[in-house]
C-alpha cells in the first residue's frame, strides 16, 4: 500500500508545475522530456537500436557465433542456415560474426570522429562567433573552403593521400565533418553573445574563457548534441562509402562497407553477402537519425 | 433598421485551448453587443482580449474549442457556418487589423498586390480594376503618391505607413465590422494619432462597427464610445467611455489609479491589485 | 501626412543603389577568389601529403642517382614550397592537370571526356528530386500529422539513411538479375555506342537533336535506374527541407492576415507561404546538387557509368594521384560555381536583398 502511494507521490511531484525549488524544476523538465521522448515510438526505437549496436560491439566475442577471421574454403558461399545465420562469404567466413565485429569498427569510427570533431568544431565556431572581426572572417573562409567539396569526395581525397587504413579514414572523415559543426556553434554563439546576461557578465569583468565556458557552451550544447547525433548517421554512411571503395578498414578486419563491396562479385549467387551488411548500415544510420530527431524534439522547443 | 439589431451579438463565449492534460479556457463567458459604434476591449496580456477577437472570426486552429450561447453577426450565427461561408465573411463583412505591419504583411509581395488581392477575392474585380481601387484606398488613408507606393515592398515602408496599408487592405472590400487588434501598439507615439484619425474617419464615414482591442486605457477612453474591461478571460466591467471615472469594479478602478496624470500629479502611483476572486466573476 | 515616410527617391537613391550593388558584387567576387585559392591550396597540400615518392612513381624500380636528380628537378621538387605552389597554380590556369599514370593521356582530356556523362546524370537526378521532393514536403507541412506527412517523413528518413551504393546494388540485383527490366550498367548498349557524337556530350539530348530514336531509347533506358536512385536521394533531402521551411512560414503573422482576408488554403499555401520559401529552396537545391556529386561517385561505380565519379574511383584504385586530384579539383570547382550561380539568382529573386 505504501509503495503505491510513494510512487504516485514521486510521479505527482515530478509532474506538478508548481515548483518549490530549482531542483524540482529541473527534475520536472527532465522527466517531462523523457516522457515526450519515450512516447515517440520512432525515437525510442532508434535509441534501442543504438543501444543494441553498442552492446553487440562491446560484447562481440560473446554475441558472435564464430571467429570472424576463420577461413574455411569448403564452406564458402553457403546460404543462410542454422549453423551460419547469415551464410558464409567467399573465404568461408561466417557473415553474422563478421557483422557483429563490424559493429565494433563502425562504432569505433563513429565515436572517434565525433570525439575529434565535437571539441574542434566547438572551439573554432565559438572563437569565430565570440571574437568576431578578422578571426571570424579567416575561420569562416577556411570553413567555406572545406565546405566547397562534397563530403565523400573530400574524405576520398584525404584518404587517398594519407593511405588506406582505419585511422586515416577517421582523420579523413573528421576533416569533412567539422565545418558544419563549427558553423552551427558560430551561429549559436552569435545569437547568445548579444544576450543581455552575457553583456552583463562582460561588464562585471568576467574573463572571456569564463564567459565561453559558463555561458555559451551550456547554451549551445543542446543543438550541438542533436547535430552530432544526426552526424553519426552520415559518418557511418561516409565510412561505409570509403570501405566500399577500398579505403578505410583494410582486410581482414570486418567492415560493413567493404563486406558489401566484396559481395558484389558474387551478387547473383550469394546476394546475401551484399544485402546483409548494407541492411545493417541502413538500420544503424536510420536509428541515429531517429534518435537525433527525437532529441531535437525535446531539446529544441523552437523546432517544428 | 440597423439601430434596432446590433451588428454583433455575443453571449457566453468560451474559448479553450488544449494543453498537456486538459483544455485551458482563455476566454470565459464573455458577453457583449456591438452596433455601429466604437467599442474598446481593455485588458492586460493574457486577459483574453485578442483571443476573443480571433474567436469571432474563427481564426483559431482546429483544435480550439469555441462555444457560446450566441455569436451572431448581422443575424447569422457565426458558430454554425461552414468554413467556406466563414471565408466569404472574412475580409468582406468582418475584417481584422493586426498589430505589427513588419510581421503581418507578406514580405515578398508588393503592397499593391496585397491590397488588390482582397478586392479581387471578394468582389471579383479584374486586376486593373482592383489596382485602381487599391490606389483609391491608399488615397483615402492619406498616402501621397499611391502609384509609387503600390510597387513597394513592406520592408521599404515605415511603420505608420505599413499600418495604413494594412487598413486599406482590410477595408477595401467595405466590411461592416472591423476588429482592430492593438493597431497602434507597434507604432511610434507620434504616428499613433495619425493612424487613429484615419481609422476614425473611415469607420464613421462608412457607418462601420469597430472592436478596438488594446492595453492602453488612455488611448481607448478618448477614442471609443464604450469600453469593456477584461481580466483573466472574463469581462469584469462594461462602461461608456465618458463615464469611466464612475467605474465600480475594483480592477477598473485600479487601472485608472495606476495611470499617471499631468493634471493631477501624485507622488506615488498606485500599484494594481489583483484579486483572484475577480477571475471567478 | 509627412513625406518623410517614404524612402528617398530619384537620382540620389539610384546612385546609392548602384554603389551598394557594386560593393556587394566585389565582396562576392573577393569571397569566391579566396575560396578558389583555398581550394587550390587544399588540393596542393593533399597532393603533397601522399607518402609515395612521386619521382619513383615515374622512374619505376631501376634508376641511378643522376636520373633521380634530373626528374627531381624536372618536377620542381628542389624549389621552396611556395614556388612549387605558384607553379602548380600556373599549371592549373593553363589547364595542365598533369598526366594520368593509367590512361597515359592528359588528365584534363580525360576529365573533358567523362565530365558530360556526370552532368547528364546529375541534372536529370536533380530535376526528379525537385519535381517530387518539393511538393511532397509542402503538402506534408500543410497536412501535418496526416498519413501524407508520415509517408513523406518515412521517405525522407529512408533516403537520408540508405547507403546509396547498397541500394544501387540491390536495384541491379532485383531489376536486372531477377527481372531483366533494366540494363546491367553502362551508359548505352554496345550496338548503339558511338553512333551519336553530339554537341552537348549528353547522349539523350544529342540523340534527340539528331533524331536517332534508337540511340535515344537506349540511352534513356540506361540512365533510368541511376538517375532515379540519385533523384530519390535528392528528393528525400528536398522534401525534408521544404517541409521544414513551409512549417516555419505557416507560423508567421502574415499567414494570419491572409486567412483574415478570407483566402482559401491553397491560395495561402502557394501564393503566400511558398513565395517566401522560394529563395531558401534555391539554396537547398544547390546544396542537394553538390550532395548529388557525392552520390554520383558511388552510383557511377555501381552502374559502371562512365562519368567523373567512376573516373575518380578507378584512379583511386590505381593510385593515380594526378587523376584523383584533377577530378577532386574539378568537383570542387563545379561546387563553387553552382553556389555562385545560386547566389546571383538569390539576389534577383528575393526583394529584400535589393
Amino acid at each position: 500500500m505504501t509503495m503505491i502511494h510513494k510512487n504516485e507521490g514521486l510521479r505527482a511531484w515530478l509532474l506538478s508545475e508548481d515548483f518549490t525549488s530549482p531542483r524540482q524544476a529541473r527534475a520536472h523538465k527532465a522527466y517531462v522530456s523523457w516522457l515526450r521522448f519515450s512516447s515517440n515510438p520512432l525515437a525510442f526505437g532508434g535509441l534501442l537500436v543504438v543501444l543494441l549496436l553498442v552492446l553487440a560491439a562491446v560484447f562481440a566475442p560473446w554475441v558472435a557465433t564464430h571467429d570472424p577471421l576463420a577461413q574455411d574454403f569448403a564452406l564458402a558461399l553457403k546460404p543462410p542456415s542454422a549453423e551460419h545465420w547469415f551464410g558464409t562469404d567467399e573465404l568461408g567466413r561466417d557473415v553474422y560474426s563478421r557483422l557483429v565485429y563490424g559493429a565494433r569498427t563502425t562504432l569505433y569510427i563513429a565515436i572517434l570522429v565525433t570525439v575529434i570533431v565535437g571539441p574542434i568544431g566547438f572551439v573554432i565556431g565559438a572563437a569565430a562567433g565570440y571574437l568576431g572581426g578578422w578571426v571570424d572572417t579567416v575561420l569562416m573562409r577556411v570553413t567555406d573552403i572545406f565546405l566547397a567539396f562534397p563530403s565523400l569526395v573530400l574524405a576520398l581525397a584525404f584518404s587517398a593521400a594519407l593511405g588506406a587504413g582505419i585511422e586515416n579514414a577517421v582523420i579523413a572523415i573528421a576533416l569533412t565533418i567539422w565545418p558544419p559543426v563549427a558553423r552551427l556553434v558560430r551561429a549559436e554563439t552569435l545569437t547568445f553573445r548579444k544576450a543581455d546576461f552575457v553583456v552583463a557578465a562582460e561588464l562585471q569583468g568576467a574573463s572571456t574563457p569564463r564567459i565561453l565556458f559558463r555561458y555559451i557552451v551550456p547554451l549551445c550544447a543542446p543543438s550541438v548534441i542533436v547535430r552530432l547525433t544526426l552526424n553519426m548517421a552520415s559518418i557511418i554512411l561516409t565510412a561505409a562509402g570509403l570501405g566500399f571503395l577500398g579505403l578505410g578498414a583494410q582486410p581482414p578486419m570486418p567492415e560493413w562497407g567493404a563486406m558489401a563491396a566484396q559481395g558484389r562479385q558474387y551478387l547473383l549467387d550469394a546476394w546475401w553477402l551484399t544485402a546483409v551488411p548494407g541492411l545493417a548500415i541502413l538500420l544503424v544510420s536510420l536509428a541515429f537519425n531517429l534518435l537525433g530527431d527525437g532529441l531535437r524534439d525535446i531539446l529544441d522547443p523552437k523546432h517544428v | 433598421m440597423s439601430d434596432a439589431q446590433p451588428l454583433l451579438s455575443v453571449r457566453n463565449l468560451t474559448v479553450a485551448f488544449p494543453s498537456l492534460q486538459h483544455m485551458l479556457p482563455a476566454v470565459r463567458n464573455v458577453s457583449f453587443d456591438l452596433g455601429r459604434e466604437k467599442v474598446g476591449i481593455i485588458g492586460e496580456s493574457g486577459s483574453g482580449k485578442s483571443t476573443t477577437g480571433r474567436a469571432i472570426m474563427r481564426l483559431h486552429p482546429a483544435k480550439t474549442r469555441i462555444t457560446a450561447d450566441l455569436m451572431a453577426f448581422q443575424g447569422r450565427d457565426l458558430l454554425t457556418l461552414s468554413e467556406r461561408e466563414m471565408r466569404s465573411i472574412r475580409g468582406h463583412r468582418i475584417a481584422m487589423i493586426l498589430q505589427d505591419p513588419k510581421y503581418s504583411l507578406n514580405p515578398v509581395m508588393t503592397v499593391g498586390e496585397q491590397i488588390a488581392e482582397t478586392a479581387i477575392l471578394h468582389e471579383r474585380l479584374s486586376r486593373r480594376e482592383a489596382r485602381l481601387r487599391a490606389m483609391e484606398m491608399l488615397e483615402k488613408v492619406h498616402i501621397r503618391d499611391p502609384e509609387r507606393v503600390m510597387g513597394l515592398y513592406p520592408h521599404e515602408v515605415s511603420g505608420g505607413m505599413g499600418q495604413r496599408i494594412m487598413i486599406s487592405m482590410m477595408l477595401i472590400a467595405k466590411p461592416a465590422l472591423i476588429i482592430a487588434d492593438e493597431p497602434t501598439s507597434a507604432l511610434d507615439v507620434s504616428v499613433r494619432q495619425q493612424v487613429l484619425t484615419i481609422l476614425d474617419e473611415l469607420v464613421s464615414g462608412n457607418d462601420m462597427g469597430l472592436l478596438f482591442i488594446s492595453h492602453d486605457l488612455n488611448l481607448v477612453r478618448s477614442f471609443c464610445d464604450r469600453v469593456l474591461i477584461m481580466y483573466a478571460g472574463r469581462v469584469v466591467e462594461e462602461l461608456r467611455a465618458d463615464e469611466l471615472d464612475k467605474a465600480q469594479h475594483p480592477y477598473t478602478q485600479g487601472l485608472l489609479e495606476a495611470l499617471p496624470s499631468l493634471t493631477e500629479p501624485r507622488d506615488r502611483l498606485a500599484v494594481l491589485r489583483r484579486d483572484p476572486a475577480w477571475a471567478e466573476g | 501626412m509627412s513625406d518623410t515616410d517614404l524612402s528617398p527617391t530619384g537620382h540620389e537613391a539610384r546612385w546609392q543603389g548602384l554603389t551598394e550593388a557594386l560593393r556587394k558584387v566585389l565582396t562576392s567576387v573577393g569571397v569566391i577568389l579566396t575560396t578558389l585559392i583555398g581550394l587550390l591550396v587544399l588540393t596542393f597540400v593533399i597532393g603533397r601529403m601522399v607518402p609515395a615518392d612521386p619521382v619513383l612513381a615515374i622512374l619505376g624500380d631501376t634508376f641511378d642517382q643522376t636520373a633521380y636528380d634530373r626528374v627531381y628537378q624536372e618536377l620542381g621538387l628542389d624549389q621552396p614550397l611556395y614556388a612549387q605552389f605558384f607553379h602548380y597554380v600556373q599549371n592549373i590556369l593553363h589547364l595542365d592537370f598533369g598526366q594520368s599514370n593509367v590512361t597515359k593521356s592528359l588528365v584534363v582530356d580525360d576529365l573533358a571526356r567523362v565530365f558530360p556523362a556526370t552532368v547528364e546524370l546529375a541534372v536529370l537526378a536533380i530535376c526528379i528530386g525537385t519535381l517530387f521532393g518539393v511538393p511532397l514536403g509542402v503538402i506534408s507541412a500543410v497536412r501535418r500529422g496526416t498519413w501524407v506527412d508520415h509517408l513523406a517523413r518515412v521517405v525522407g528518413l529512408l533516403g537520408h539513411s540508405t547507403p546509396i551504393f547498397w541500394l544501387g546494388t540491390m536495384v541491379i540485383l532485383i531489376f536486372y538479375a531477377m527481372l531483366g527490366w533494366i540494363p546491367g550498367g553502362g551508359r548505352i548498349d554496345l550496338y548503339n555506342d558511338g553512333l551519336v557524337e553530339g554537341p552537348t556530350g549528353m547522349l539523350i539530348l544529342d540523340a534527340a537533336l539528331a533524331r536517332e530514336w534508337e540511340v535515344f531509347r537506349s540511352a534513356l533506358h540506361h540512365i533510368l535506374a541511376p538517375a532515379l536512385l540519385l533523384g530519390y536521394a535528392a528528393m528525400a533531402y528536398l522534401s525534408r527541407m521544404s517541409r521544414s521551411f513551409m512549417l516555419e512560414q505557416l507560423g508567421q503573422e502574415y499567414i494570419l492576415t491572409a486567412r483574415a482576408k478570407g483566402l482559401a488554403q491553397p491560395a495561402i499555401v502557394w501564393k503566400h507561404a511558398f513565395r517566401n520559401i522560394r529563395v531558401q529552396l534555391l539554396t537547398v537545391i544547390t546544396l542537394a546538387f553538390c550532395g548529388l556529386l557525392d552520390g554520383a561517385v558511388l552510383i557511377e561505380t555501381v552502374f559502371g557509368w562512365p562519368g567523373l565519379g567512376q573516373y575518380l574511383t578507378a584512379a583511386l584504385f590505381y593510385a593515380d594521384m594526378n587523376a584523383v586530384l584533377g577530378a577532386v579539383l574539378l568537383i570542387g570547382l563545379i561546387s563553387i560555381l553552382i553556389n555562385l550561380l545560386s547566389d546571383v539568382v538569390y539576389r534577383f529573386v528575393d526583394p529584400r536583398t535589393r
